[in-house]
């Protein structure tokens, strides 16, 4: 995949093709994560702003959405400004986010009373402007809501990040089915690194790019967040110990 | 529908006589005397005095005969209808637009359209006897469809507050004694001679032959309690609230239409604002309908506001909620409750990006009621649950963080879960552990982390001890667990443990 400015008539291509589809003339612009392996996959090298990004956790991960909302509090963190996060269950221990980087300053919360009021609140939260970026944990997201929710992004050019998270493990079946999403990644948790002494290491996750639009799906194994809400690559090269697997790239 | 709250002081007189003279001694029996002819009465006891077994309508000779030391003051109607609108006033300022004295000793509001800026009903009310209570002023509320039946529960009740939900009405008040009815004295103790103790066997009855012995009176009253009967509540206004109206030719009723008068109502609002300098924190917009029926819906903001867009929006936003029924025939927008504002200046966008001002989305999403909306602060507590506040999202940032030394779940349970496991006392974590019917073996672990009891704000946790553990299965996921007690002496805890949250 060449993705930045190799073939320059395709380049012309795709610009031409942006003009004619939108009539908001907004510089595209991108969130990179800051690991070449993962940025060079994105299309313009990393998330897009004015977009939706859906994230959803694996296995146990998609009842609690623990390592996905961690890995979109990282996200937000490395914006600038304020962030809005729409939930309905108030579950969120916040002194972990500010441990990856959000400060509590940053983020405001709106708690819906039913789980239907979360987009409503979200969809008024992108179309705001304004906003470094903003945060939603959902059950269900039609492909309608979806495509609505990624027109208010795209008119805002706020960045929208949607933590999908279902009350049952069975209802995750839900997540194959296709929204407007401009990425979806399903974020698992792995045993964590091992250390030469009793104790728990910094936690790896296996980041699943399942949909990318413009782009091929991709697996990698990260190690989570740091305090500024930076993930790397788990490789042998980085850190040095023998004992890691090599990052898989599957797609 | 109109959501009606009668507010109910039951010793209003006495209460406002003390909180004018502080000489008096709090204990001492308190009674308020009038005068009708001769005869002396006593119209109003406090707590103390009806403790001793004074009652409304005794003689004042006998009363003094019967207590000693007892507190007698002159009644003064005039001032208590004056503290009464008082009282009123300021409830016109925070919890409704549709407000009136219900006198002697009432108020009575209609908070269709404004109970979600306090968190909703229930909240409501409880804040606002609270907020009484705070000022040495017991009172009563409730909040049902008709005046009536608000007013006849407030008054014969225990509780301090209740909430009778829409269509209910009728349920709950057929046990209500005849007093409840708003009648005069002799037709209750005519009804009472016929037989007839509650409201219920009121209404069952047919009403001809009533009417014909105590004229239309007692039907109005039932008909106005099971709301048969519009009963409008007149709004008290004072001269300092900026209002602004329109009246119509011909009635409105088109969304549309409200909107364009709604817009046009908001400039000319601000504009009278600016003149003063002012910024509103609430605006209710009244709507006077053809059937001579008042509807009022209420938009609050975060910080004062004379943003014509802004207040447009709020306002706009909630069209729907308008029942404009055979018309409208007058809009009026209200300032109600104000503060200074000043201008300020901005920064240029030269050098530095201008911050943000995120209140409007702040408003906006808060004005719909379905949200609630906060930040989270941190508290200085090592108790997990303990440390973490929710804030106005207005509130100032201060910059203060949790300290970063332990890591910390994403997910913390509403309250620990018990779980099972296999662990080696006093300091080991534990091998194994069942939650929720699944059991998980340990791989790796942390801990323990100690956190002590505030013993230095609960005495209950003198010697109470939590150890926390980090604990990772063989699939990776990680817990926080914890034991309740130091594994070495009983006192501590129940050495029972609990799952507490999820890492990620």
């Amino acid at each position: 995949m060449a993705q930045n400015g190799a073939n320059p008539i395709i380049c012309d291509l795709r610009d031409r093709i942006q003009h004619l589809e939108g009539a908001v003339a907004r510089p595209k612009t991108v969130l990179p994560f800051g690991v070449s392996e993962i940025d060079e996959r994105l299309p313009g090298g990393g998330l897009a702003y004015g977009a939706i990004h859906e994230f959803a956790g694996g296995g146990a991960g998609s009842v609690d959405g623990a390592a996905a909302a961690l890995f979109v509090a990282g996200v937000a963190a490395r914006t600038k400004g304020k962030v809005v996060w729409c939930l309905a269950r108030p579950d969120l221990f916040a002194p972990a986010l500010a441990q990856v980087g959000l400060h509590p300053d940053r983020v405001i919360y709106v708690e819906a009373i039913r789980e239907e009021y979360v987009l409503e609140a979200f969809e008024e939260a992108l179309r705001f402007g304004g906003l470094a970026a903003v945060v939603a944990e959902l059950v269900r997201l039609p492909m309608v809501a979806s495509r609505r929710l990624q027109l208010a992004a795209e008119g805002s050019g706020t960045i929208g990040l949607v933590i999908r998270r279902w009350r049952r493990q069975t209802e995750a079946g839900d997540f194959g089915h296709p929204t407007a999403a401009a990425t979806r990644w399903r974020i698992s948790v792995l045993p964590s690194e091992p250390l030469r002494v009793p104790g728990i290491g910094r936690a790896r996750w296996l980041a699943e790019l399942i949909r990318v639009k413009a782009g091929e799906s991709a697996d990698f194994e990260v190690g989570a967040c740091d305090a500024q809400g930076r993930i790397s690559l788990f490789s042998d090269a980085g850190n040095g110990s023998d004992q890691t697997r090599r990052s898989v790239h599957t797609g | 529908m109109p959501r009606v709250v009668s507010v109910f002081f039951p010793t209003l007189a006495t209460d406002r006589i003390r909180r004018a003279d502080p000489s008096i001694p709090a204990e001492s029996p308190l009674v308020v005397v009038a005068r009708s002819g001769s005869k002396r009465w006593l119209s109003a006891v406090d707590q103390n005095a009806a403790k001793v077994g004074l009652h409304v309508g005794m003689a004042g000779a006998k009363a003094q005969a019967l207590v000693h030391g007892l507190h007698m003051v002159d009644a003064d109607p005039a001032a208590d209808l004056a503290a009464l609108e008082r009282l009123t006033l300021w409830a016109l300022s925070q919890y409704s637009p549709v407000v009136a004295t219900d006198p002697p000793d009432g108020i009575v509001m209609d908070t269709e359209g404004a109970d979600h800026l306090q968190g909703g009903e229930e909240l409501m009310l409880s804040g606002l006897v609270n907020r009484f209570l705070a000022r040495g002023l017991p009172a009563r509320a409730v909040i049902a469809d008709t005046w009536g039946a608000a007013f006849g529960l407030a008054r014969s009740m225990r509780a301090e507050t209740k909430v009778i939900p829409t269509w209910k009405t009728a349920d709950a008040v057929v046990r209500l004694p005849l007093s409840a009815l708003r009648l005069s004295a002799e037709t209750i103790v005519g009804l009472r001679t016929l037989g007839f103790k509650t409201v219920g066997e009121l209404a069952a009855t047919p009403r001809a032959p009533l009417s014909l012995r105590f004229g239309p009176e007692i039907g109005r009253r039932l008909d106005q309690m099971f709301g048969r009967v519009a009963e409008p509540i007149d709004p008290i206004r004072c001269p300092e609230i900026i209002e602004v109206h329109r009246a119509f030719a011909e009635p409105i009723g088109a969304a549309e239409t409200i909107g364009k008068y709604i817009s046009r109502l908001v400039t000319k609002l601000c504009l009278e604002l600016q003149a003063k300098g002012l910024g509103v924190r609430r605006t209710d917009l009244i709507i006077h309908r053809v059937d001579n029926t008042i509807q009022a819906l209420r938009a609050g903001t975060a910080k004062p506001v004379r943003d014509v867009v802004w207040l447009t929006k709020l306002l706009h936003d909630r069209i729907e909620r308008i029942d404009p029924g055979f018309g409208i025939e007058k809009l009026s927008l209200a300032a109600t409750m104000v503060e200074p504002l000043k201008d300020r200046q901005m920064v240029s966008g030269l050098v530095e990006a201008a911050d943000v001002d995120v209140t409007s989305l702040i408003d906006v999403l808060g004005n719909r009621g379905t949200q609630r909306i906060y930040r989270l602060a941190p508290v200085a507590s090592d108790v997990p649950e303990r440390s973490v506040q929710r804030v106005s999202p207005v509130a100032e940032e201060d910059g203060q963080t949790w300290p970063m030394i332990w890591p910390r779940p994403v997910r913390l349970l509403d309250r620990p879960e018990l779980i099972e496991v296999i662990a080696l006392l006093p300091d080991h974590p534990p091998v194994s552990f069942t939650w929720r019917g699944k059991r998980r073996r340990v791989k790796r672990a942390d801990g323990p982390e100690r956190i002590f009891g505030e013993w230095w704000l609960r005495t209950s946790e003198w010697t109470a001890v939590r150890d926390y553990f980090t604990v990772e299965d063989e699939t990776g996921e990680r817990y926080w667990i914890y034991r309740s007690g130091d594994g070495v002496d009983a006192d501590t805890g129940s050495h029972r443990w609990f799952i507490h949250g999820t890492f990620a």
